[in-house]
């Protein structure tokens, strides 16, 4: 019996220990905030890391998939003229866009910014149209734009006696199409990301400026670009993935042609991979684009650390 | 406790009693007592023609006892082609897929034999045509049954008015309806003066040059028609031979009559073009007529529906047969098999090809003559040589000889319609080949 109780006596603390703990952590703020993340993180757990591991393994097979060929894939990519063709368009394609997207977007953020306060929502929400639509949607219509006989652009510059432009038929015209049309998709993001970073930028600095004879120009170079350098550095790395990694635009307006001068790497890789059957060269070449953004992301945002650490 | 122990006596009287009534209770069938079977059929363009399936499918379960489920997946964006490759990974799905062109070839490790259905269908059906053998077969392996809905030919379909106002040719006189074909002037010459004659007339023929297949497809059936191989049947790469090189001299000359944006046309261009009435010709299976029919019926009483012209090497039409495939994972292999033998037979061909207007093709020799191809219209015959009734030409695909795996490479690729585009752009004919054998030679991976 006197062991019995003895027993007793020491598991009871424990058990009062166990649960005084757990009621500690569960009132602890980042156990209730990482319960609350849980199903998004097992959502993307089983819907981003395992397919991206699973790519990993299929770039690492031969085209039946039955052997293991460990980096012959990208050996094999490196060798073919169209593989660094696509390298050179991607780069086009993305640094002008982005380019692009951020210049247009930090001109009508600025512009939208100086408008009375009373009409600025309209304007905003009037500007970020393009963006909520879906972009294979809103493609179709550039598409029926773009048309190879019908364009309506051409009907246009018809009737101003000006020749049709084979808007998606000679390589120049082409490149230029998709490009305008994700600049057309993606320079509200900026806008609305830039206008916010605006937005937060104190008065009281411009006033500085203004007191020390700061010109336009000036207010632009030394204040406000400086405090908008991390949404800046922040939305063009997030851009630059996005549009490297653009797949409907392309598909819809030209699905790569004419003659591959508009492939991206997702547009590709879906020729090869699903069209052709070849699943495992094309997940090799989805994936050729993921160390070399990885790399530009570590460097900006160890910069965007730095500079906060500064601040 | 108190613990019922079961006797001997017992136990022998238990297992006799329920014995007994094992062996004389009435046999029960279920409404599906031959299990399940899931269908993935192609999601026909033409509207209602599903229907014929299903009916058939259903009164087949009904006898049969099987619990049947068909998804009808549509070829817009590659839904199809992504199921295929979805179910081939997870090595689950339907116990039926109607398979496209290559991908019985390109799936043939996870596909069932079928040749216990195809070969008893041939001995009673006719002999089915090369090409639908070269794509549905592995050795002595067939892959999958030749499926009438969504096989087609995509020949020539020209507008009777207009191919007899500029080009002088009457093409109802070339291909009589209910009789044999009178086309023997009907060569790549002739063809490149009526386009000719028909562009100069404002109303060019709208034969695509982009990299999807209608525009690959009919690019084939030329380089064909030259003897113009790329990659031979043994898997050598040989484009740099005198045929290949006639047939993009032959294109380039070609290209001038065509659209200037032709490069950039897709699967729907040329069927705009004909239905604006802008062009004399262009290559399709009936869908584009079929779409006239609707939408610009004073076009579609002009439309004439006939054979490709002959080259130095033969006459040859783009064939591109459907397959219904069985993977050798489905759980229900009878019943898939026995509901592909039913829908083959004569009678359900007949449905399915009249409830497609007449677009859908078998590719069995003694269903090639139905009533729907004589009677479609108007005009009335408008269709009588779509089926290629009297063997008058090689139904053919755009790559082949080369064995199907290399094919299908250069297929997708639309190499044979870049080869042409590059050397009509300007390329030095020695870059353009140099340029495709480099490609070809990136298509031998395995």
């Amino acid at each position: 019996m006197a062991d019995v109780a003895i027993e007793r006596s020491a598991t009871a603390p424990r058990t009062v220990r166990k649960r005084a703990s757990l009621r500690t952590a569960l009132k602890r703020k980042s156990t209730a905030a990482f319960l609350m993340t849980l199903p998004l993180i097992l959502l993307i757990a089983l819907l981003v890391i395992y397919p991206a591991f699973y790519s990993l393994h299929l770039a690492t097979l031969n085209k039946s998939m039955q052997r293991f060929i460990g980096l012959g894939n990208f050996q094999f990519l490196f060798k073919r003229e169209t593989f660094w063709l696509v390298v050179e368009q991607s780069c086009i394609f993305a640094i002008t866009a982005v380019v692009f997207k951020a210049l247009i977007g930090f001109i009508v953020a600025h512009v939208v910014h100086n408008i009375p306060a009373k009409g600025q929502r309209k304007w905003r929400g009037m500007l970020l149209v393009p963006w909520v639509i879906p972009p294979a949607m809103s493609t179709l219509a550039w598409l029926w734009l773009f048309d190879p006989s019908y364009s309506a652009f051409n009907y246009l510059l018809a009737g101003v006696g000006v020749d049709r432009i084979p808007w998606t038929g000679e390589t120049g015209w082409a490149r230029f199409s998709v490009i305008l049309v994700n600049i057309w998709f993606g320079a509200p993001f900026f806008m609305i990301m830039y206008l916010a970073a605006l937005k937060s930028v104190p008065d009281q600095l411009y006033e500085a400026a203004a007191i020390d004879g700061a010109n336009w120009w000036q207010r632009i170079w030394y204040v406000t670009l400086p405090m908008m350098r991390n949404i800046i550095a922040i939305t063009t790395l997030f851009s630059l993935i996005v549009t490297f990694a653009n797949f409907d635009i392309v598909r819809i307006l030209t699905a790569g042609g004419p003659l591959d001068r508009t492939h991206m790497f997702a547009t590709w890789a879906f020729r090869i991979g699903i069209e052709g059957g070849d699943i495992p060269l094309g997940a090799s070449v989805s994936l050729f684009m993921v160390p070399i953004l990885a790399i530009a992301a570590v460097f900006i945002l160890r910069d965007i650390n730095k500079r906060g650490n500064e601040a | 406790m108190t613990r019922k122990k079961l006797s001997r006596r017992q136990f022998i009287a238990a297992t006799a009693l329920s014995s007994a009534a094992l062996v004389t209770a009435p046999y029960v069938r279920g409404a599906h007592a031959a299990g399940k079977l899931s269908i993935g059929f192609w999601d026909h363009w033409v509207p209602g023609a599903n229907k014929a399936s299903t009916d058939i499918v259903n009164e087949w379960a009904e006898k049969e006892k099987v619990e049947v489920s068909i998804d009808y997946i549509p070829s817009q964006g590659n839904k199809n082609l992504l199921t295929i490759a979805a179910e081939a990974q997870a090595k689950s799905g339907h116990d039926i897929l109607a398979m496209p062109s290559w991908w019985p070839h390109a799936q043939a490790d996870l596909l069932e034999p079928m040749n216990d259905v195809v070969e008893p269908l041939i001995k009673q059906n006719g002999e089915v045509n090369g090409t639908t053998k070269y794509l549905g077969k592995a050795g002595d392996k067939w892959l999958g049954v030749p499926a009438c809905v969504g096989s087609q030919i995509k020949g020539p379909c020209s507008r009777i008015d207009l191919m007899k106002q500029h080009a002088g040719i009457d093409v109802q006189a070339m291909y009589p309806a209910g009789a044999a074909p009178k086309a023997d002037a009907w060569t790549t010459d002739a063809f490149l003066k009526a386009a000719e004659a028909c562009q100069k007339g404002g109303v060019p023929f709208g034969i695509g040059l982009g990299e999807t297949s209608d525009s690959v497809d009919t690019v084939g059936a030329f380089f064909l028609a030259f003897g113009a191989e790329v990659v031979d049947i043994k898997g050598n790469v040989v484009v740099k031979n005198d045929n290949v090189r006639q047939v993009l001299e032959y294109y380039k000359k070609l290209m001038a009559f065509l659209p200037s944006d032709a490069p950039a046309w897709d699967d729907g261009s040329n069927n705009r073009w004909l239905v604006s009435g802008k062009g004399a010709m262009i290559m399709n299976p009936p869908s584009a007529w079929a779409v006239a029919k609707r939408d610009a019926p004073q076009v579609a009483e002009q439309c004439w529906t006939h054979g490709f012209p002959v080259g130095p090497k033969g006459r040859f039409a783009p064939f591109l047969p459907y397959f219904w495939s069985v993977w050798s994972f489905s759980k229900n292999k009878e019943a898939a098999k026995s509901v592909l033998t039913r829908l083959s037979q004569a009678d359900a061909v007949e449905k399915m090809v009249a409830a497609s207007g007449g677009y859908d093709l078998p590719a069995f020799e003694k269903l090639t003559t139905l009533k729907t191809w004589a009677e479609e219209g108007p005009p009335k015959g408008t269709l009588y040589h779509y089926p290629n009734p009297h063997k008058h030409q090689l139904l053919s695909i755009s790559a082949s000889p080369a064995p199907p795996k290399v094919a299908q490479q250069i297929y997708t690729q639309a190499t044979l319609t870049k080869m042409c585009v590059r050397f009509y752009r300007g390329e030095p004919m020695e870059k353009t080949l140099a340029w495709a054998e480099g490609e070809l030679e990136g298509f031998m991976r395995s």
